[in-house]
């Protein structure tokens, strides 16, 4: 069933660098630290006491956080990553401390109402 | 989530919606119409991803596939911000439903009554797991053949799922679609505050 002469070409091929070298082969992370869409992530001053190598994906992710905390999905957007790939990169910078990941707040335990007043006004004002 | 803190307060608060609908129905176009729409991929496997309709034969090694999901962004000052993501159309791209709609504010369901029964699935996902949604009926070239109550009776919706009439190209209608949704979300939000969420 499997042609062995078979080559793949141009997009087919995917991406020059690829993307289990930007993940050093890691898939996906463990099922306990998967990072919802809507986690937000905030830089955290760099700890002496870890000397993790940054790849440049991960120093773009910091510079990115550093501004504004970023929700996941928004990263894996503006890094042109996919979700999969940010999510392992992420688990790293968590480990080293390097990031504080707070997990999204479900629409029953909003703080308060004003925050979908807050919405609705800033829609109607768009 | 234990590597998550949960006690720390959130200075910034991101809240997403769901644009769901069938395939053409006009998704992409009313993300854009709304908001700053940007790309964003995910890689998932094929094995999981296609199990249903996917031949391998020709791609024996090919495990990973991508997948573009529309992808809005609406911020609300420094500290909020409302995310808009559309779901895959095809129907072997289900699985990515389900971590699409958790903690979601609600969803809304773009139709086209030439091909109602399009919608059917997403109507069916959003009721089975009790998201709120509405459903807005893309009326392409302003023809509005049926009225919301015809759609409604057509769908056998429940009562409280409002109906409205869009034009997905336009802003102000889709801001109204909007509105409407966060409307009924802060209303299921507040009935359904004391017991546990999806």
């Amino acid at each position: 069933m499997t042609d062995s002469d078979q080559r793949w070409y141009d997009e087919e091929a995917g991406p020059l660098v690829r993307l289990y070298a930007v993940t050093t082969g890691r898939a996906r992370v463990g099922s306990a630290q998967r990072l919802d869409l809507m986690t937000v992530i905030h830089a955290l001053p760099p700890d002496a006491g870890h000397d993790l190598v940054l790849s440049p994906e991960q120093a773009a992710i910091l510079r990115l956080c550093g501004t504004r905390p970023h929700p996941v999905a928004d990263i894996a957007s503006d890094s042109e990553l996919p979700l999969t790939v940010v999510r392992v990169l992420l688990s790293d910078l968590l480990a080293a401390g390097l990031i504080r990941a707070t997990p999204p707040v479900p629409p029953a335990r909003l703080p308060d109402a004003r925050i979908l007043r807050r919405v609705i006004d800033g829609l109607r004002a768009l | 989530m234990d590597s998550e803190r949960s006690d720390a307060p959130a200075p910034f608060l991101a809240l997403k919606i769901l644009v769901a609908g069938g395939f053409g129905v006009g998704k992409t176009t009313f993300v854009g119409t709304v908001s700053e729409i940007r790309p964003l991929n995910t890689e998932e496997l094929l094995t999981e991803a296609g199990r249903m309709d996917d031949s391998l034969d020709e791609v024996a090694d090919k495990r990973t596939t991508t997948v573009a999901l529309d992808f809005g962004r609406i911020t609300f000052g420094d500290d909020l911000a409302l995310y808009l993501f559309g779901t895959p159309g095809q129907d072997r791209f289900w699985f990515l439903w389900d971590e699409l709609a958790t903690g979601a504010l609600g969803a809304v369901v773009l139709a086209d009554t030439r091909r109602l029964r399009d919608s059917f699935p997403a109507v069916d996902y959003f009721e089975r797991h009790r998201l709120p949604f509405v459903v807005a009926v893309n009326c392409f070239n302003g023809l509005r053949e049926y009225s919301a109550c015809e759609v409604a009776t057509a769908l056998d919706l429940d009562e409280e799922t409002p109906v409205v009439l869009c034009d997905a190209r336009d802003r102000e209608s889709g801001k109204e679609v909007l509105i409407t949704l966060v409307e009924l979300a802060g209303e299921a939000a507040a009935t359904s505050a004391t017991t546990e969420p999806m």
